[in-house]
This record gives C-alpha cells, structure tokens and sequence, in this order.
C-alpha cells in the first residue's frame, strides 16, 4: 500500500471516502481540530468524532466517542484522521488496525505529525497513509475553493475541473 | 506521472492559476466583469461571511479573473498566496497593513523609487507609521535601525532607478536575526530573473504595472506570502495572531495558518481598504506574463549592450549597470541575479541637468515616459520628473541627482535603441 503524496491519489482519497474518524477531535471553535471537523461534516462526510474527554457529548449530530474501539464493526470507516502528538500514533494505529479492518483505507496524520513506523506498520496491512497533511486543507486545494482566494494550489491541468 | 514533476518557469507562467474554466470549458481565463456572485443558499451565503469556506461573494474582496492571476503570481515567487490590488503604491500598503499599528516603523533601504520614497517619508506618516531609511549595503546599520517599535524590513531587489541590486540573502539573514519579516519588492527584477522567497524574503510586493504586463497597458500591484513567518512567536502582530472583532473573535493566524497572510490580505485589506485589481486588469495581466521569460531575456541582451555602448561614449561619465564587469555589483550579479542584471538602470552625463533635459527632447524612438518595464524603451530624467519631490540629499542617495538619466531598456531591434541615443546625445551636446 501507499504513502500517498500526488494529487491524483490525495484526490481520489478524499473521493472515495464517505465516513471519516477523527482521533483528538476539540469542542472548541478556534481549534484546527474542530473547524476541520466541522468543514468535513459541512462536505458532507459522515464524521466520527473521538476523544476521551468529551464522550458522549454531540459534535455536529455525532456522539463523540473514547476510542476507535468504540465505532460499531458494522460502521465502516475510511479514514482515521489522528489529531494527537506523534507519541499517540502507533497506539491509534494499533487499535485501527485491531478494530476497523476490513474497511479502513487510509491513515492520515495532521499538519506536523508523522511517524515512519507506524505509518509502515499500517502499509503492511493494506492501509494507505497520509503523513503532515490536513485533509480540510486538501480537499480546499484540490477541489477549486483555495484558488478562488488566490492560494498557489501547485494544481495545473489543461482537463476541465470537476468542480463548479 | 506528469503531475510529480515540478513543472519549469515558463510553463508555470503559462499555466499557473488558469485550469480550463469549470463553468464554460474556455481555455483562456475569462474576463468575469461581474460584481456580485450568487450564493448557494442562506448557509452557504453565511459560511461565505463567516470564512469558514472561502467562495465569491463581491469583487471588491475576491474575482475569478482577479484569482486565477493571484495564484500565477503566487506560483512564479514560490509563494503560498497572493493579494492582487490597485497599483504597486497599493500593493505597498497592503503589505504594511496588517503589520504595523500607530507608533510602529518599517526599516526600508535609502535606494528605492522615488514614489515609494514619498509615500513612505510623508504619507504613512498620516498612519501613525515611520520609515527608517538605511543604506542596504551596510547590513550592521539595518539592525542598528531596528527597535522594539520595527514590524519590517522593505528593500527593491533591483532598486530603481539606479539598477543598484540588494544582496537579498545577507538583509533577510539580519531580519531573521532581529524576528522581522522582510518585504522584496520584486518589480525590477520580476520572479524571472529573482526568486526573493528562495533568498529568504517573507512578502514579496509587485507592481504588476511594470514587466509582468509587459507593456504599458494597465496598472496593478501584488503581494505574495511565503508562508513562512510564524505571526505569532511574539505580540508584534496583532492584527495576525489577536482575535480581529470584525469576524467575531477569529483569529487569522491560527485559523488559517500558513494562508493567514492572504486571507487577511482579502477579508480585512481588500474588504476594508477597497485597493482592488479589476478584472479587465487582472486579464491583460495574464495575457503578459505568458510571455514573460521571453521578454525578460531580450530586455536583459539589450539593456546589456546599451550599457555597454553608453559606458563608451565619451560623453557619459558613468553607467551604473550591474552586468558590466567594471560594475563594483558585477560579482553579486553573477551570484544572486544570474539570469542578468534587469533592463532598468542610470547613466550620468558628463554635462549637467541641462543636457540631460536636452537629451531627452531629442530622443525619436525612445519615449520620455514615467514608466518603467514596458516593450518600448523609456527614458526618463528622475531630478526633474519622478524624483523631483525629494530633495537633494534623497536624490543623491536615491542615485537620482542631476546629470543621472534613467532607462528602461525595452525589447527593440537593440541597434535601433542605440542609434537614437546616439543621435539625441549629439544633438544635446550641440
């Protein structure tokens, strides 16, 4: 399985997603990781919310959960996106790999966590990964709306855009 | 795969910013001559205002065409984002802006356009803001000027008028030194021949009036983030890191990271400031800078062999140009601006302001213009025109004094640019 890096495989990441765990998640407003949650939520992902000091309470309609040992095996998940200190990552690798395969496609670290054997770990078991990336930030660069704020989206293409 | 190559300077300047277009599939980017943009709903409409998703509501603030030359731009500087804007003046201030309150000064170099100089020197003055003015060959003396007040550091890569080049590396290793960012203006030079970012700028401005349109059509300005300045390591930049009242309580920085600068730039400078780059401009803009490597390189071989002729007449006392070798900047050139020295530069006349005045009336194919960076060759005599508000001291230092004519070298059969100087010198000293 992959490191996905390129914007196709980024692209078809976010494309073929419907149901995104997030790990570290925050109730409050002005923390990355509860606007990114509550972007996701408003592009239509279904949002797991996880952390242990806000269980049980709403985040966008969501129970917020402990762990991802808590998700339903029913539910399946695609994403695991971990909002936790680097230290954090191979015990959340860990317990998506114990818990939420068959399903889970990718494991994707924020904007300034990575952690080569864990993401290596998750590879060897089917699981692609995404390291120091934000997927709000992503999906905003590659599907169009970070170009209408003049951002450098790195994106040039002579195909229509499937956008609008 | 195509898309993990890191595609080259001419490419980019082609296609940076300009997908085909999502709404009609046209390949050039259209000219959106429209003000307001329809929402897709209330919610959609709210998190629009909100920017909690970024989308266009009112062309003051952001415009498909205005847009998709932010991102060229932002593209060839290696940026993260641009703000495009009215003119390069604007582009000044929007830089400074979200930077500097009442009692805060911006260390800038004493070698800078004469506008900028003015601007600086009387009118921010009206903000509660100072200029400190520095000779930008003397790196100690920069960080001496700076004190607790000093929210950036402001230099031209290749200064107008003098064509006198800034070791970019040697000033932003002080303001990384002193925590400041430091602001490039790339206008001279242009990303083709200067990568400020690469060399450790913060900002870099634009007046995209110049070479990036090419020639003489509209005016505009641009400011570019790297993305790189941490806005909030220190208190110096409120209006970045606080919570800005106007958004209820967000704070640019830490919600929107590297892209802060930006953002701000539209939602606050734009929405407040109402500088804005229309989208008539904006497209004559694009259509420019599709051939910007191109004309770049012939303005740099002919401004090199005119300096070269002028430095041989007789009747000039010298030629200040980078690209020669008798040039005290020629081994900085070869180093930092390999591509060549740029198309701007000043000469002196043996005879004084007269002969300088004299020489510029007989001119036949080169234009006595107030501008710089166009197709054509431009002269103009900066202590009687564009320098003309400061004084004597500030001309000098300015290298603007009386028998110093500026040129902007343009993209002509080179032969035919060197003749009519050569005419009109001989008239001028009849």
């Amino acid at each position: 399985m992959l490191s996905l890096t390129t914007n196709s495989e980024l692209k078809n990441a976010l494309l073929e997603a419907k149901t995104i765990a997030v790990v570290g998640v925050s109730n409050n407003p002005v923390r990355a990781s509860y606007f990114v949650v509550r972007y996701l939520h408003y592009r239509g992902y279904k949002v797991i919310p996880v952390n242990p000091a806000y269980a049980g309470q709403k985040l966008f309609g969501a129970t917020v959960l402990a762990s991802l040992s808590d998700i339903p095996r029913e539910t399946k998940v695609d994403i695991v996106d971990i909002f936790r200190r680097a230290d954090f990552v191979p015990d959340i690798v860990d317990e998506a790999i114990e818990h939420l395969l068959p399903g889970l496609k990718t494991i994707w670290m924020q904007f300034g966590i990575w952690h080569e054997e864990a993401a290596a770990k998750a590879r060897s078991h089917g699981i692609q990964t995404v390291e120091n990336r934000c997927p709000k930030i992503e999906y905003q660069r590659l599907f169009g709306e970070l170009r209408k704020a003049g951002i450098n989206t790195g994106i040039v293409s002579s195909k229509l855009p499937e956008w609008n | 795969m195509a898309e993990t190559r890191k595609h080259g300077f001419e490419s980019l300047q082609i296609h940076g910013g300009a997908l085909p277009d999502s709404a009609t599939g046209a390949r050039q980017t259209p000219i959106y001559q429209s003000t307001g943009f329809v929402f897709k709903d209330v919610e959609h409409a709210a998190a629009l205002f909100d920017l909690k998703e970024v989308g266009y509501i009112y062309s003051r603030l952001t415009n498909p065409t205005v847009s998709a030359l932010q991102e060229r731009i932002a593209t060839l500087e290696d940026g993260i984002g641009a703000v495009c804007c009215s003119s390069g003046h604007a582009a000044q201030i929007m830089a400074l802006f979200p930077l500097m309150q009442v009692g805060n000064n911006v260390v800038v170099s004493s070698r800078l356009y004469g506008g900028t100089v003015t601007q600086f020197s009387h009118t921010i003055k009206r903000f509660g803001w100072e200029a400190r003015f520095v000779d930008f060959d003397d790196v100690d003396a920069i960080a001496a000027a700076v004190d607790e007040d000093t929210r950036a550091i402001f230099c031209e890569s290749i200064a107008n008028p003098a064509g006198h080049l800034t070791d970019i590396p040697s000033v932003a290793k002080v303001a990384n030194q002193v925590g400041l960012p430091l602001i490039v203006d790339n206008t001279t030079a242009t990303p083709y021949l200067c990568n400020p970012i690469e060399m450790g700028a913060t900002l870099v401005v634009h007046s995209t009036t110049k070479y990036l349109t090419g020639n003489g059509t509209v005016t505009g300005g641009c400011v570019v983030d790297s993305g790189k300045f941490d806005w909030s390591a220190t208190k110096k930049f409120p209006s970045l890191s606080e919570p800005e009242d106007a958004y209820h309580g967000l704070k640019f920085h830490e919600t929107f990271g590297q892209f802060a600068f930006t953002l701000h730039g539209i939602a606050v400078g734009l929405r407040d400031l109402g500088m804005t780059m229309n989208p008539q401009a904006a497209h004559y803009t694009m259509l420019g800078i599709e051939t910007l490597s191109l004309r770049m390189q012939r303005h740099v071989e002919n401004a090199q062999a005119v300096a070269e002729w002028l430095q041989e007449h007789l009747a000039v006392e010298n030629v200040s140009y980078s690209g020669l070798q008798s040039s005290s900047q020629y081994a900085l050139q070869q180093k930092l601006y390999p591509k060549g020295a740029g198309a701007l530069f000043s000469f002196s006349m043996k005879d004084g302001y007269d002969t300088c005045v004299r020489l510029v009336e007989n001119l036949e194919l080169v234009s006595h213009v107030a501008n710089l960076g166009d197709a054509k060759t431009l002269i103009i005599h900066s202590a009687s025109t564009t320098h003309r508000q400061l004084t004597e001291d500030q001309q000098s230092a300015a290298g603007a004094g009386p028998n110093v004519l500026r040129i902007s070298v343009g993209i002509e059969t080179v032969e035919d640019i060197i003749a009519d100087l050569e005419q009109a010198i001989e008239k001028a000293l009849m």
